[in-house]
């Protein structure tokens, strides 16, 4: 049978099923075959905190969205085209999200009464029409598996777990994906165990057949690659770019790496990607606890390795006391803070920005640190260097807010050559750096001594030295008392106190000398509201500022990676607009911050619900913001579907 | 694998880097030039003596050595050596120092710690440093009181102590420093008292000379909170009793001397308990004397002995090394892997290594 095949620019699909379905690694194999192929991609991995919550119930639901387009994308999108339902919770659960028209893949197996009780369904949707808006494909995918490997002789549990791979194999033919890269993958990931490996292979490719044979799929689908700047590219998640960075951050410094961590979501992916490689140099060790990573990272940094402790908000508020150490002690610590939902324990697994106050000010008295953050998953990278470049020049703790959505997420990221990295100079104490005079009590001669004051700073910088033990005549000490200006000896004195605090925050200021100019994307050149944000907004604020440009609104953009110190030009920036609109997954906390800095009465967009902001919603807001101050109404009304997020090309 | 068949050092300061042939230092050069200001009387005062002279016998180079101490009065302890030295957060001195001593193989490394520092608020740090065994050997000040917030009870103070925060007695049950250290897992564990100089340095030099975690209780008077802690084991009349010794292959006594020179006290194995009990040495056999075994791999009947401790008034307390066993370190096993992951890396220029690392996985090119 000769099967049509249809041109689209884009797709958005989420694999939804129960937490022990496998949905994450299908999600994640469509993935890595559509990165293969070439389309630009942008994931979503949506996950319960509890390992295996009740089966079959709402509370244990996993999905994993990926949005892949012939163009260039920046969010995982809002709402999916085609869902792929394992179970009626998983159905239940996401079907909220789904706009009219859309794919629905069902595998009926698991609709049994006992399955559509728990998913709080009173009858069978599939036998009523509250579907009847979407396109629906019932398939028996649990029982086509079983049949496809029966050959394996596994039991019927072992047998109906690569239900996954079939209905992997059966969208990879919908959309045309590479499947070379699965078959490898499951050979490896299997290679102990040859009947499950065999298992999953027959039932992608049962799947892949399936497809291309049923009268039930009359139509594929073909996403051409998307156009991308020269280079190699790889997928990859934010942890996982985190990780690299910080390697990257000990080899361009030439410094060994020391983490000092306690296993926490969304973090604890960065610890083991980190003690995997050893061959670096990278020392990695497992505390008692929070406070114990970060004390362990300290002592590594004192003793001039590059010390990191990686957490999550919840471990951040452990380890305060200790960073306000660093702050005094000034040595180098890099904090990586991967925020989720809070306060407390808060939602584990969901994403949330609203620890930035407590990275600004979550100390006690006045200890100002650096706060940046990454905007991309692949942007982990370049944010972990440049954690590790401040930290090590300028002797303080910097914290580094990455949060849930870029943890998990994926994109493909341009693999940057090792030559155009920065290289970070530790610039160790190698001597004296001050020469005393001493007065001989019986004969009143005065002579000069040459002599190590941990305390002398940097003229450009303000950092002080570091000088990590070994070095004879550079012995010293330090530690969370108030030191003397120069000489670093305890001083109660009221003036020098005074000229301390003052000096610690100088010197955080001085960091924004290193940093390059804002860039502000304003094609007109004219528009009268910015669009102002931080961290993993990027994607959903540039996705909607397209589309309200795209409606003939004119609006600039501008995301911040350094929130503390602010660039020396944000100042400027902000007073050029009428309007200055700051999206934030929390209550306002760069708002907070802008409007103390600049008095500048900046419009907020607050999101507080666990999830990525919505391009759709936030486009509104800037649309109607728009309009209201340029006097003239604007029609967003062909620009909200999703289809038209591409860049305008 | 067994102990003794591992390549790791087995000398608490290998691999830190001695002083020259001829090259000379005094209790002088480990003397900073701060002030000392600790309340006169302090049992501080002894400790820090003692540890000053101490040092220059380790042969070690002074840019080598580094005190890291937590918060409490001992805890200034750093400010006062011409070493390298932290004076960090309370409680948290041991995990400062697993971050020093696991980079770092050349440094020797010390803490310096109170009661409340190590078993209040830094309790978990210091049972994680034992059971890990780190290098490092950590000196425990033991007043039995708060001094620096001025005169609360600790975690060592006995239950009914009257303070300024429990004015009608503790309800607080006491730690046993030694106890719970051997529960802990520690592999070297000591007890000596701030005013015996001549132990206390033996003690240190055993406790430099292991390698693993050395934790050294030291028994030490705060003369303004609780003066009179210790008077039982100090005073001429009362010390003979008070003190029991231990001595690694000797015969465990104490109590007033016979006529050749033995204490007239043994510990024997209580049959009744389990446990150790006194006993007056004409009542038992010579064989049922305990000889002391402080290499013994099982810590029971170390534990056993570290019980005869009084928790209330001190009267009696066995002072000495209870236990000294080798045990791999976490730094020397953590280091090892480094190696062994950096031996099967084959090319040596890490720019190159970076690129191969971040250029893995599944790619694809744009051209």
């Amino acid at each position: 049978m000769t099967k049509q095949v249809k041109q689209l620019d884009r797709v958005i699909i989420r694999f939804a099923g129960d937490s022990g379905d496998g949905m994450q690694l299908t999600g994640d194999r469509f993935t890595q075959e559509s990165a293969a192929f070439g389309n630009d991609l942008a994931t979503f991995p949506n996950f319960p905190a509890e390992i295996r919550a009740p089966q079959g119930t709402l509370p244990g639901v996993s999905s994993f969205q990926v949005h892949f387009a012939d163009h260039d994308i920046l969010t995982p999108g809002d709402r999916p085209d085609v869902l792929v339902a394992m179970n009626p919770a998983a159905l239940r659960a996401n079907l909220g999200d789904l706009p009219k028209g859309a794919t629905i893949i069902v595998d009926t197996h698991d609709f049994t009464a006992r399955n559509l009780t728990k998913a709080g369904y009173a009858g069978s949707p599939l036998e009523d029409d509250s579907l009847a808006e979407f396109a629906v494909h019932q398939l028996d995918l649990t029982g086509m598996t079983v049949e496809a490997v029966k050959e394996f002789g596994l039991s019927r549990k072992d047998a109906a777990r690569a239900k996954n791979m079939f209905a992997l194999g059966l969208l990879s033919w919908m959309y045309g994906r590479p499947t070379e890269t699965t078959v490898e993958f499951l050979s490896r990931r299997f290679a102990k165990v040859p009947d499950i490996r065999d298992a999953n292979i027959t039932a992608f490719k049962m799947g892949w057949n399936f497809g291309e044979t049923t009268e039930a799929f009359a139509v594929s689908y073909e996403i051409k690659p998307a156009p991308m700047e020269p280079g190699t590219y790889r997928n990859i998640t934010g942890n996982l770019a985190l990780a690299y960075g910080l390697v990257a951050g000990g080899v361009q410094s030439g410094l060994p790496v020391f983490l000092g961590s306690y296993p926490i979501t969304p973090a604890s992916d960065i610890l083991h990607e980190l003690s995997r490689h050893k061959a670096f140099g990278v020392t990695t060790f497992q505390a008692e606890d929070e406070i114990a990573g970060v004390g362990s990272a300290i002592g590594a940094s004192f003793a001039g390795h590059l010390g990191v402790t990686t957490t999550s908000g919840p471990g951040v508020a452990l380890k305060s006391e200790a960073i306000g150490l660093a702050v005094m002690t000034e040595l180098p610590l890099v904090v990586v803070d991967v925020q989720r939902g809070g306060p407390s324990t808060g939602l584990p697994t969901k994403t949330e920005q609203a620890d930035l106050l407590q990275a600004m000010f979550g100390r006690n008295g006045e200890s100002p640190l650096p706060v940046i953050a990454p905007q991309s998953p692949g942007d982990c990278f370049d944010a972990a260097l440049e954690a590790c470049r401040i930290a090590v020049t300028y002797r303080t703790p910097v914290m580094l807010l990455s949060d849930g959505m870029l943890a998990n997420g994926s994109e493909p990221w341009r693999i940057p050559e090792v030559s155009e990295l920065p290289v970070i100079d530790p610039a160790f104490a190698t001597g004296p750096n001050h020469v005393s005079t001493t007065k001989d009590a019986k004969t009143g001669e005065v002579s000069e001594v040459a002599d190590f004051w941990p305390y002398v700073r940097d003229e450009e910088t303000l950092a002080r030295p570091w000088a990590p033990p070994g070095v004879a005549g550079l012995e010293h000490r330090i530690g969370g008392l108030e030191k003397a200006d120069g000489h670093g000896n305890i001083s109660y004195d009221p003036a020098n106190h005074d000229y301390m605090v003052r000096t610690r925050a100088a010197k955080v200021a001085r960091i924004a000398d290193s940093l390059p100019p804002l860039e502000v994307d304003d094609p007109t050149g004219a528009a009268k509201v910015l669009v102002l944000g931080w961290g993993s907004t990027y994607g959903p604020i540039g996705a909607a500022v397209r589309r309200v440009r795209r409606a003939g609104g004119r609006v600039a953009q501008t995301h911040l990676r350094h929130v503390n110190p602010f660039p020396k030009d944000l100042g400027a920036i902000l007073a050029r607009y009428d309007k200055v609109l700051v999206p934030e997954m929390n209550l306002g906390q760069l708002s907070l911050l802008l409007r103390a800095e600049y008095l500048v009465d900046t419009v907020g967009y607050n999101q507080v619900n666990g999830m990525p902001i919505k391009a759709a919603d936030l486009a509104e807001v800037i649309g109607s913001l728009v309009a209201e101050v340029e006097g003239t109404p604007l029609d967003l009304a062909g620009t909200l579907d999703d289809s038209v997020e591409g860049a305008s090309r | 694998m067994t102990a003794t068949d591992l390549p790791f050092p087995t000398s608490g300061t290998a691999g830190v880097p001695t002083l020259a042939e001829g090259e000379k230092q005094t209790g002088k050069d480990f003397t900073s030039d701060q002030e000392v200001r600790w309340c006169p009387g302090c049992g501080d005062y002894a400790v820090l003596k003692a540890v000053q002279s101490f040092l220059p016998d380790l042969g070690l180079r002074r840019e080598n050595i580094v005190f890291v101490s937590g918060i409490g009065c001992s805890s200034r302890f750093p400010y006062y050596l011409d070493t390298y030295g932290m004076h960090s957060i309370h409680g948290r001195a041991p995990s400062i120092a697993t971050g020093i001593a696991t980079a770092r193989e050349d440094l020797s490394v010390w803490v310096v710690t109170g009661d409340g520092d190590a078993l209040s608020i830094g309790g978990n740090h210091l049972i994680h440093a034992l059971r890990r065994n780190v290098n490092m050997t950590i000196l425990l000040f033991n007043n039995r009181i708060y001094g620096l917030t001025k005169g609360q009870y600790s975690p060592t103070s006995e239950a009914g102590k009257v303070t300024k925060s429990t004015p009608m007695g503790s309800l607080d049950h006491p730690f046993n420093p030694v106890s719970l250290a051997l529960g802990a897992e520690a592999s070297f564990v000591a007890r000596t008292i701030d005013s015996d100089r001549k132990h206390l340095t033996s003690v240190l030099a055993a406790a430099a000379a292991h390698r693993g975690t050395s934790l050294v209780e030291i028994y030490q008077n705060c003369p303004i909170f609780n003066d009179g802690a210790f008077d039982a084991i100090k005073s001429p009349d009362t010390k003979a009793d008070a003190i029991i010794p231990l001595v690694h292959g000797e015969q465990i006594r104490f109590g007033q001397h016979d006529e050749e020179g033995r204490g007239t006290k043994v510990l024997v194995r209580d049959e009744v308990t389990g446990g150790v009990r006194a006993a007056m040495a004409a009542d038992v056999a010579e064989e049922a004397v305990l000889v002391h075994d402080a290499h013994n791999p099982d810590p029971t009947l170390a534990f056993a002995i570290s019980r005869l401790t009084d928790s209330g008034y001190l009267n009696q307390s066995p002072i000495g090394i209870f236990r000294q066993v080798d045990r791999p370190t976490y730094d020397d096993q953590a280091r090892e892997q480094l190696t062994l992951a950096a031996g099967s890396s084959s090319d040596g220029d890490p720019g190159a290594r970076l690129a191969s690392l971040i250029g893995g996985g599944d790619t694809w090119t744009v051209v």
